[in-house]
């Protein structure tokens, strides 16, 4: 209330400030019911949504769906590249095409804090309905909680996204064979380092933007026939490359060999990594694919990759080998090896 | 990219390597002094690249690793007072002080932030004044210039809430400590680039001269560090033993006259713990009587902490070289970076963490262990 009394002598005090966030937008009242009118149907909607019943309902074809959830805690909120409007949709619907399904529906929950700025809370909202938009992927039903001041960090996102599986395209992280090939769809690191610049404020020759993008007409172009080639897909999102690829070697049970000079790691990026002290094969990526794929169709997914610009830079960076299984062994520039670990917790950024 | 690629090119190593290995016509025992490049030896695999002609072991130069268990102490009694906002380097976050670390006490409720320069420090202070803020002034004299700078501007501005905890330490006394001791089996030591960027080199000839030691003065890079060993073997064949500079696109011989002027200014020359290794005379720096204000152990009577250092961590005897950390029995089993006993097997310039970290494809003899389970983070959500 202390924002509108501030804004002038206008009489009677207004009860409701119309520039952020309050609790009673959480009330169930009437002001939610405008929240949910001006800040989200505006964006989102679609028949489904705007029926605004308990539960959305959803027509589904025959078969298998696949169900992924993800909370998006983002700090900050809006960042080179992206919001974490987009993001949260980029990131479960990435989750669902690299199972190999076709994402169809998605729903969004809200927590947002007190006081946080209406015109945030709109680009958010609109980067979202974007992000779903392009993605041809409806966002069916919803919910917002407010939470008082300083008991969130300005807005959290869980979107939880329904696809359809795709009896051509069904990878599994067990399924990694020696002698697969490693084919990574791109640049490497760029979400995690635009993060910490953005948080940090650390400003480094040019501006790192975040890759959080939609994999899904990548994923789109590895169905039918080649389909059975791909035995395992994951994004490198927490965690990085290296966690991604340690997971898959320890689930099929064999050793990755990553090759180095194979890695692509854009010159700001690589810069910043330098300064903190950060190994890149440890930051999040929002928009890179890592795939295994049988070693006869190999070039036939690189080239159906490199067909789409989100895929443009992707090359060969390694394979599945029999030799030390569980472990990622980096073969390094100079030809030495050496083991790629999962860390233990967070990267630290070092003293010197 | 420039600048680092050229110092990262495959050919140049290699080519380093074989001249290494055609000047000896002995086997050298070489030290590096500084975590940042053993990192960079383990990491890359360069002691595998000159079959036997050097031996590389392993100096204290990781300003986490020696660190004393003391200082880590005051630092979480300091992060735990709900008057204190702690600030520190990341690197500091997961050093294990007798009971717990300060990510533990930060998830306890203690307010603990990380900063990329002790600058940020001070002004947080300034924008908290109902707070008192407290920086972890650690490391060598790479670090110190920036601790001074905020101690002096903190003196300048009269900002009262701001004071820092200081565990600083210096190279050379650690070098003396290293070659008077009996069993000393370093022949030449690559010192480190960037302490040399601030310090300059005329501190190292007095050593070289005395200990008939070449000392070179090396980068960071793969082909720093080679083309350091280079230069150390070829004076240790020939029977030299000077001070030379490999690292001459930020080294000279006076080093940075504005960095050093301001260390002398805020700091004074005082006996130093070292964690593993025990006090070293006139071997650290502590704030000099007219920045007594500043001093967080003076504000917080905190001068007269003293903690006895766990029996079973051989990190003393890995920072002076005398074992390498696959030899230490706690290695990989009672002491992971899950569960570090010492300092070097969670820092990031740790030579503990470097052989855990890469060396697993190796047999027993040379640092296989277990796998730990691990799940991998950031520092904070990125998502």
């Amino acid at each position: 209330m202390t924002a509108s009394l501030a804004a002038g002598p206008s009489c009677p005090v207004p009860l409701v400030s119309n520039d952020r966030v309050q609790l009673g937008h959480g009330s169930g009242g009437k002001m939610s019911a405008a929240l949910l009118r001006d800040r989200f149907l505006v964006h989102l909607d679609n028949p489904v949504l705007a029926a605004l019943g308990d539960a959305a309902v959803v027509p589904v074809e025959a078969g298998e769906i696949a169900i992924s959830t993800d909370t998006f805690v983002v700090s900050p909120i809006e960042f080179p590249g992206g919001t974490i409007g987009s993001l949260a949709v980029h990131g479960t619907l990435n989750d669902l095409a690299l199972m190999g399904a076709r994402p169809r529906y998605l729903t969004a929950g809200f927590i947002l804090e007190e006081g946080l700025p209406f015109d945030i809370l709109d680009r958010v909202v609109a980067d979202m309905a974007r992000a779903a938009r392009a993605a041809n992927v409806a966002v069916v039903t919803g919910d917002t909680k407010v939470v008082e001041r300083g008991k969130a960090d300005g807005l959290y996102v869980n979107t939880t996204g329904i696809g359809v599986l795709d009896p051509t395209l069904k990878p599994l992280p067990d399924a990694v064979r020696p002698g697969d090939v490693l084919i990574v769809s791109g640049p490497l690191a760029q979400h995690g380092m635009a993060i910490m610049a953005a948080r940090e404020g650390l400003a480094f020759e040019a501006e790192i933007t975040s890759d959080s993008a939609c994999l899904v007409p990548l994923v789109d172009l590895l169905r039918g026939e080649i389909g059975a080639s791909v035995r395992a897909m994951r994004d490198p999102t927490r965690g990085g490359m290296a966690s991604a690829l340690n997971e898959i070697a320890s689930a099929s049970g064999v050793g990755v060999r990553l090759d180095e000079a194979a890695l692509l790691i854009p010159d700001p990026v690589a810069a910043a990594c330098e300064m903190l002290g950060l190994d890149p094969l440890y930051v999040a990526n929002e928009g890179v694919l890592a795939a295994f794929v049988s070693p006869g169709r190999a070039a036939d997914v690189l080239a159906r990759l490199r067909s789409h610009p989100l895929g443009a830079n992707a090359r060969i960076a390694g394979a599945a080998v029999g030799d030390h299984p569980r472990m990622v062994v980096l073969h390094t520039k100079l030809g030495s090896r050496r083991v790629v670990d999962m860390l233990p917790g967070d990267q630290l950024p070092r003293i010197c | 990219m420039k600048y680092l690629d050229e110092y990262r090119d495959s050919a140049i190593v290699h080519g380093l390597a074989e001249r290494i290995r055609r000047t000896a016509t002995r086997r050298w025992t070489l030290m590096e002094v500084c975590g940042g490049q053993t990192h960079t030896i383990v990491k890359q695999g360069l002691d595998e690249l000159m079959g036997d002609a050097v031996e590389m072991i392993h100096g204290p130069g990781c300003p986490v690793c020696v660190t004393p268990l003391e200082q880590i102490d005051k630092a979480l009694r300091l992060a735990q007072d709900p008057r204190v906002i702690f600030t520190s380097f990341g690197d500091m976050l997961r050093v294990p002080g007798s009971d717990c670390d300060l990510q533990q006490v930060r998830a306890r409720g203690g307010q603990v932030r990380v900063v990329y320069s002790p600058l940020d420090a001070l002004e947080l202070a300034v924008r908290n004044p109902d707070k008192h803020v407290v920086f972890f002034a650690v490391g060598f004299e790479t670090t110190a210039p920036a601790n001074a700078m905020a101690v002096w501007r903190a003196a300048q501005l009269r900002v009262p809430n701001f004071s820092v905890l200081v565990s600083h330490v210096t190279v050379p006394p650690a070098m003396m400590a290293i070659l008077d001791a009996p069993d000393n089996r370093v022949q030449a030591f690559l010192a480190a680039g960037h302490v040399c960027t601030i310090m300059g080199w005329t501190e190292y000839e007095p050593i070289a001269a005395k200990y008939k030691v070449p000392i070179i003065i090396t980068g960071f890079e793969p082909v720093d560090i080679m083309e350091g060993i280079l230069l150390a073997v070829t004076q240790l064949e020939a029977g030299r033993a000077e001070v030379e500079n490999q690292y001459v696109r930020a080294v000279r011989r006076q080093g940075t006259v504005p960095a050093r002027t301001l260390v002398e200014q805020v700091f004074q020359m005082v006996d130093r713990k070292w964690r593993g290794i025990g006090e070293i005379p006139r071997s650290g720096l502590a704030l000099r009587p007219e920045y007594a204000d500043f001093d967080a152990e003076l504000r917080f009577g905190l001068q007269d902490v003293s903690v006895e250092e766990p029996a079973e961590c051989h990190a003393g005897e890995v920072l002076r070289g005398q074992m390498k950390p696959f030899e230490c029995p706690a290695f990989g089993t009672l002491c992971t970076p899950e569960r570090p006993l010492g300092a070097p097997m969670v820092s990031s310039e740790g030579a503990c963490a470097a052989y855990f970290n890469y060396r697993k494809l190796e047999s027993p003899a040379r640092g296989a262990h277990p796998v730990a389970p691990a799940v991998s983070s950031h520092e904070s959500p990125v998502t």
